[in-house]
C-alpha cells in the first residue's frame, strides 16, 4: 500500500463566465486503477477530464503526474510544449465520438502508425505489423488496414480509436463517454473489450460516463459529481449499493433494472 | 484450530440506512459483536428481516457501517474494513475475504472459464495454471466441460451458481462469506457444494454464512449466531 499515486488531483477549479463548472475537485488514483467519474449532464465531469487532459486550462488547482522517469510534475503549471509531449508520451484520451479521436482522411493503419512514429519508431514494416496487432487485439479484421475509418461501422470507429489510443501503450487512459453513442449489444463488446485491455496493459483509467452499469462493470472506485463538486466516492459496489448522498440514491434509484 | 488468533473481530458494529426521497432512516444492526477463528463456520441465525444480508454486505465493505469496528486480519496485521481506505479494501477483497453472493453478476461475453480464473489472475498467476485451476474447480462442481468456452448468461440458474461459487472459492481467502450460497441449487449440487466448503472450512478457512436449508446448516456450521430482534427507529 505504499506505492505513490500515479495522479494526484488537487483542488481544481474551473469557471466559465457565470457559471462555476468544477468547484474544488481533488482525488488521487494509483497505478491499475479505473476511477469513474459520474453524473449528470451540465455536473462538470467532462470539464474535470479535459483539464487534466491539458485540454483545458483550469482556473486554480494542480494535476500532479508522476512521470515514467520518476520526477512528479504539476500538468496544470507546465510549459505549453513540455505538456504536448508528455501528453503525447504518456497520456491517452477516447472520445465519445469516434470522430474527434481518429484521422478521418487516413487509412485505419495510419491511424494507429501514427503515434506509434510520433514515440520514434521509423521502420515502415515493424509499424505496419505493429498496426496489424492492434486491430486484431481490438476485434478488426486486419484486412481492413488501407481502408478509411469512414467505411467503418460506428463500433469498429469505436475500437479503432481505442487503438490508436492504447498502441503507445500510455500509463494513464482518460475516456470520456467511450461507449456512449453506441447500440447496446456493440456496447457490450466494447465494454469486454475495454476491461480486458485495461486489466491486461495494467493502465490507470479516469472514465467519464453517465451509465452507472459501465461503471459497476469497468471501475474499482467512483466518484459522484454534481453541480461541479464531489458528493460521495468509494469503492464502486459501496457507492452504488449503498448510496448516501441524497443526489446519489436519486441517481441509483432512476436506472431500470435490466 | 480453537486456539488459533482469531481472523475476524466486530465490535459495537451498527449500521442504519437513510432514505432521503422517502425521509425515513431504517436502523438495521447495532452492537454487534462476533469472533470468528479459522476452521469456524458460523451461520447467521435469525428470521427473514433481521440484517442477516446486510451483516454480511457490511463485512464486505460493501455496505458501510455507521458504528463499530470490523477488524480482519490481513497480511499478518489486524485492520479496521469499516475505517478502510477504497484501495486497502480492494486489496483485503482480493486476498482475505470472498464473499459468494446469491446470483452471478454476468459479464457479457466472457467465458465462464475465464470469468472463474479471473481472481487468479488478478493476484498475478499466470492465466494458464488460472485456468487449468478454474477447470478443477468446475470438475469438482460438475459443471460440463462444453459450457466452460461459453458465456454464463444463457446457463440455468444452478449452472451460473455453481460458476458464482467457483470463481469466489478458486483465490482461497482465508475467511468466506457465504450469503444463500446453494439457494439456487438442487440436492445434489448443494451437497457437493457443501462438501467442497467443509473441506475447505476443516482445511481452516473461517467462514460467515447464511444457509435457511435445516439440512445445510448441520452439516456446515460449527456455531450459530443468532441476530437480535431490532428495536424500530424514530
Amino acid at each position: 500500500m505504499s506505492e505513490l499515486p500515479l495522479l494526484d488531483i488537487d483542488r481544481m477549479a474551473k469557471r466559465y463566465g457565470e457559471r462555476q463548472a468544477v468547484r474544488g475537485v481533488s482525488f488521487a488514483l494509483w497505478p491499475g486503477e479505473v476511477l469513474a467519474i459520474v453524473g449528470e449532464s451540465g455536473s462538470g465531469k467532462t470539464t474535470l477530464l479535459n483539464m487534466i487532459a491539458g485540454r483545458v486550462a483550469p482556473d486554480a488547482g494542480a494535476v500532479r503526474f508522476r512521470t515514467a522517469a520518476g520526477p512528479v510534475v504539476d500538468l496544470a503549471a507546465l510549459p505549453e510544449a513540455d505538456l504536448r509531449r508528455l501528453v503525447r508520451r504518456e497520456i491517452g484520451f477516447v472520445h465519445q465520438n469516434p470522430r474527434d479521436g481518429l484521422r478521418l482522411s487516413v487509412s485505419a493503419g495510419a491511424n494507429i502508425g501514427e503515434p506509434i512514429m510520433a514515440a520514434g519508431a521509423r521502420h515502415y514494416g515493424s509499424i505496419r505489423r505493429a498496426a496489424a496487432a492492434w486491430l486484431e487485439r481490438v476485434e478488426i479484421d486486419p484486412a481492413r488496414l488501407d481502408d478509411l475509418p469512414a467505411t467503418f461501422s460506428g463500433g469498429m470507429q469505436q475500437r479503432l480509436q481505442i487503438a490508436r489510443a492504447l498502441v503507445t501503450e500510455p500509463r494513464l487512459v482518460l475516456m470520456d463517454e467511450p461507449t456512449g453513442g453506441l447500440d447496446v449489444s456493440v456496447q457490450a463488446r466494447l465494454l469486454d473489450l475495454l476491461r480486458r485491455l485495461v486489466a491486461d496493459l495494467g493502465i490507470s483509467v479516469v472514465l467519464v460516463t453517465h451509465d452507472l452499469g459501465v461503471a459497476r462493470l469497468l471501475a474499482h472506485r467512483l466518484m459522484v459529481m454534481q453541480q461541479g463538486q464531489v458528493v460521495e466516492s468509494g469503492v464502486t459496489d459501496q457507492v452504488l449499493d449503498d448510496p448516501h448522498h441524497p443526489y446519489t440514491q436519486l441517481l441509483v434509484s432512476s436506472v431500470l433494472a435490466a | 484450530m480453537s486456539d488459533a488468533l482469531p481472523i475476524l473481530e466486530v465490535e459495537g458494529l451498527a449500521k442504519s440506512f437513510t432514505l432521503h426521497a422517502q425521509g425515513v432512516r431504517l436502523a438495521v444492526l447495532d452492537g454487534i459483536d462476533l469472533a470468528l477463528r479459522p476452521g469456524e463456520c458460523v451461520v447467521l441465525d435469525a428470521p427473514s428481516g433481521r440484517g442477516k444480508s446486510t451483516l454480511l454486505r457490511a463485512l464486505y465493505g460493501n455496505y458501510r457501517s455507521d458504528r463499530g469496528r470490523i477488524l480482519i486480519r490481513h497480511r499478518g496485521a489486524m485492520v479496521d474494513m469499516a475505517a478502510a481506505s477504497p484501495r486497502l479494501l480492494l486489496e483485503i477483497r482480493r486476498e482475505t475475504i470472498g464473499y459468494v453472493s446469491q446470483f452471478l453478476r454476468v459479464i457479457p461475453r466472457v467465458p465462464t472459464l475465464d470469468i472463474v480464473a479471473e481472481p487468479l489472475t488478478s493476484r498475478g498467476v499466470a492465466p494458464i495454471e488460472a485456468r487449468r485451476r478454474a477447470g478443477a474447480l468446475l470438475t469438482a462442481l460438475a459443471l460440463p466441460e462444453r459450457l466452460w468456452r461459453l458465456a454464463p448468461a444463457t446457463f440455468s440458474g444452478g449452472e451460473q451458481q455453481r460458476v458464482n461459487i467457483a470463481r469466489a472459492l478458486i483465490a482461497a481467502h482465508p475467511l468466506l462469506l457465504l450469503d444463500e450460497s446453494t439457494a439456487s441449487l438442487d440436492t445434489e449440487n448443494a451437497g457437493r457444494v457443501l462438501a467442497l466448503l467443509a473441506e475447505r472450512r476443516d482445511a481452516g478457512t473461517a467462514m460467515v454464512g447464511i444457509f435457511h436449508d435445516p439440512e445445510a446448516r448441520r452439516s456446515i456450521a460449527t456455531r450459530l449466531f443468532p441476530l437480535p430482534e431490532r428495536t424500530l427507529a424514530a
